[in-house]
């Protein structure tokens, strides 16, 4: 799998709504940067922990992701961290494998 | 670095071998709307073309460690677009706004995105227009049967050009035409024939262009739900569907959701096009990626219409519908509950 997969070098991730501040332009003031930060690594969390990882801030750029034995890697966004976490992680982290979907789903 | 919107658009053209990309891009670059346009060869055919600014490259692509086939960099792009980016600079080439690829027969067009928006100096200048395939009215539907290359390359299009037509009989057309739209939802088809050309349009218009971003949304907004589960006899497995969501969608988690798709499944996710209602945001968002790869988010000024649905196209190989549209459901609720798919509109 492919680490530089949606990276956009000066741009921002396609995910940040910085990276497109013409289509996002209307909820900048709601949503600042840190608080959209927040918000993703609060929801990330709650996959990452089906896979006994846990993503956490390290740097106002970068988060640190912690796998179960300790082990950490540092990354700058969303795709960077799913390879992380296929290298820290037990198991591969996939959004159609049924476990995780019963978790979601709270059954 | 100027917004996305004003890089300066690539345009591929594919198609498999013999179906009529030179005739194809003669016939647009006759327009003088699209005089300043670049255009770079993999391979020259029966077809000359008498035009400005013609360069030849050599396919090659430059494999990463990772071996991820479609996260390649085309290394002969990677020379051929830096050469004509200082040749516009220095004033050694006319002035060009657009420039076209045409590719080989059997090229791959997801390493010609990655490389737009991998590579360090490209990405500042260049953005993906559209992806623009060519297929043969007589022969497409038995190499759509045989040759992998054909059908991804078919699957992959934002616009899919039907030649010859003169030459097919009306049953050959109209099953071609059935096989494609099982392959691609959202790309409109169009017919050619001997001596007809296609208008600028299709060379202009894209989800970035200020001008044709609401046509070209048109289109998407055409590949109505239904119809999805048709199995089709194609040489790979891949097919098309549209989800809708009645409810706002939450970025976030709409961004978590994709990108461990694309991690996981991306080698399997050929195309996705979205026109999005997302919490806060009071106009729609466009998503559109190719495998891996996702563009910047682009917007529309306003809703085209009074459905306020949120529409996604997959294309997609081997993955059921139904996994996928479980899957964007469970993730949207870790933000917000949100409906689960509707229907079309």
């Amino acid at each position: 799998m492919c680490a530089l997969c949606g990276v956009l070098g000066g741009r921002g991730h396609w995910t940040e709504s910085a990276a497109a501040p013409e289509a996002f332009a209307s909820r900048a003031e709601a949503h600042t940067r840190a608080r959209e930060r927040q918000e993703r690594t609060r929801l990330v969390n709650r996959i990452l922990g089906h896979y006994g990882l846990r993503l956490g801030d390290w740097s106002a750029g970068a988060h640190a992701l912690r796998g179960p034995t300790g082990r950490t890697a540092l990354v700058n966004n969303l795709s960077e961290m799913w390879a992380a976490a296929d290298d820290l992680g037990r198991r591969d982290c996939d959004p159609l494998d049924p476990d995780l979907l019963r978790h979601l789903e709270g059954r | 670095m100027g917004e996305y919107s004003e890089q300066t658009p690539i345009n591929i053209i594919t198609g498999f071998l013999g179906s009529g990309k030179t005739t194809l891009l003669k016939g647009l670059l006759a327009a003088p709307d699209l005089s300043d346009t670049a255009v770079l060869i993999n391979e020259f055919g029966a077809v000359g073309l008498d035009h400005e600014l013609v360069q030849n490259v050599t396919e090659s692509t430059l494999l990463l460690d990772n071996g991820c086939v479609c996260c390649a960099i085309r290394g002969d792009l990677q020379g051929a677009l830096r050469d004509l980016l200082s040749q516009r600079q220095s004033g050694a080439v006319p002035y060009f706004r657009r420039v076209v690829i045409e590719t080989s027969g059997l090229a791959d067009p997801a390493p010609i995105a990655y490389t737009l928006l991998a590579e360090p100096v490209l990405q500042h200048h260049f953005r993906l227009g559209g992806i623009i395939t060519t297929v043969d009215a007589v022969n497409g539907a038995s190499q759509l049967q045989r040759f992998p290359e054909s059908v991804k390359q078919a699957a992959m299009a934002d616009r899919l050009i039907v030649t010859k037509t003169d030459l097919a009989t009306p049953e050959e057309r109209d099953a071609l035409q059935t096989s494609l739209r099982g392959l691609n939802k959202s790309a409109p088809i169009m017919e050619v024939g001997e001596g007809q050309s296609q208008p600028p349009t299709l060379l202009t218009d894209d989800m970035y262009d200020e001008g044709g971003r609401q046509r070209e949304i048109e289109h998407w907004l055409d590949a109505a739900p239904g119809d999805d589960a048709l199995v089709h006899d194609h040489a790979d497995h891949i097919h098309s569907f549209a989800l809708t969501y009645d409810v706002p969608l939450d970025w976030t988690a709409f961004g978590i959701w994709m990108t461990m798709l694309l991690h996981r499944h991306g080698d399997n996710v050929l195309r996705i096009k979205g026109l999005l209602n997302v919490s806060g945001v009071p106009t729609p968002v466009l998503i559109n990626g190719v495998q891996h790869i996702v563009h910047p988010p682009s917007h529309l000024p306003a809703w085209p219409n009074e459905n306020r649905q949120s529409r996604i196209i997959f294309i997609v190989r081997d993955m059921p519908q139904a996994q996928i549209e479980r899957s964007l459901a469970a993730f949207n609720k870790l933000a917000n509950p949100v409906a689960a798919p509707g229907q079309a509109a």
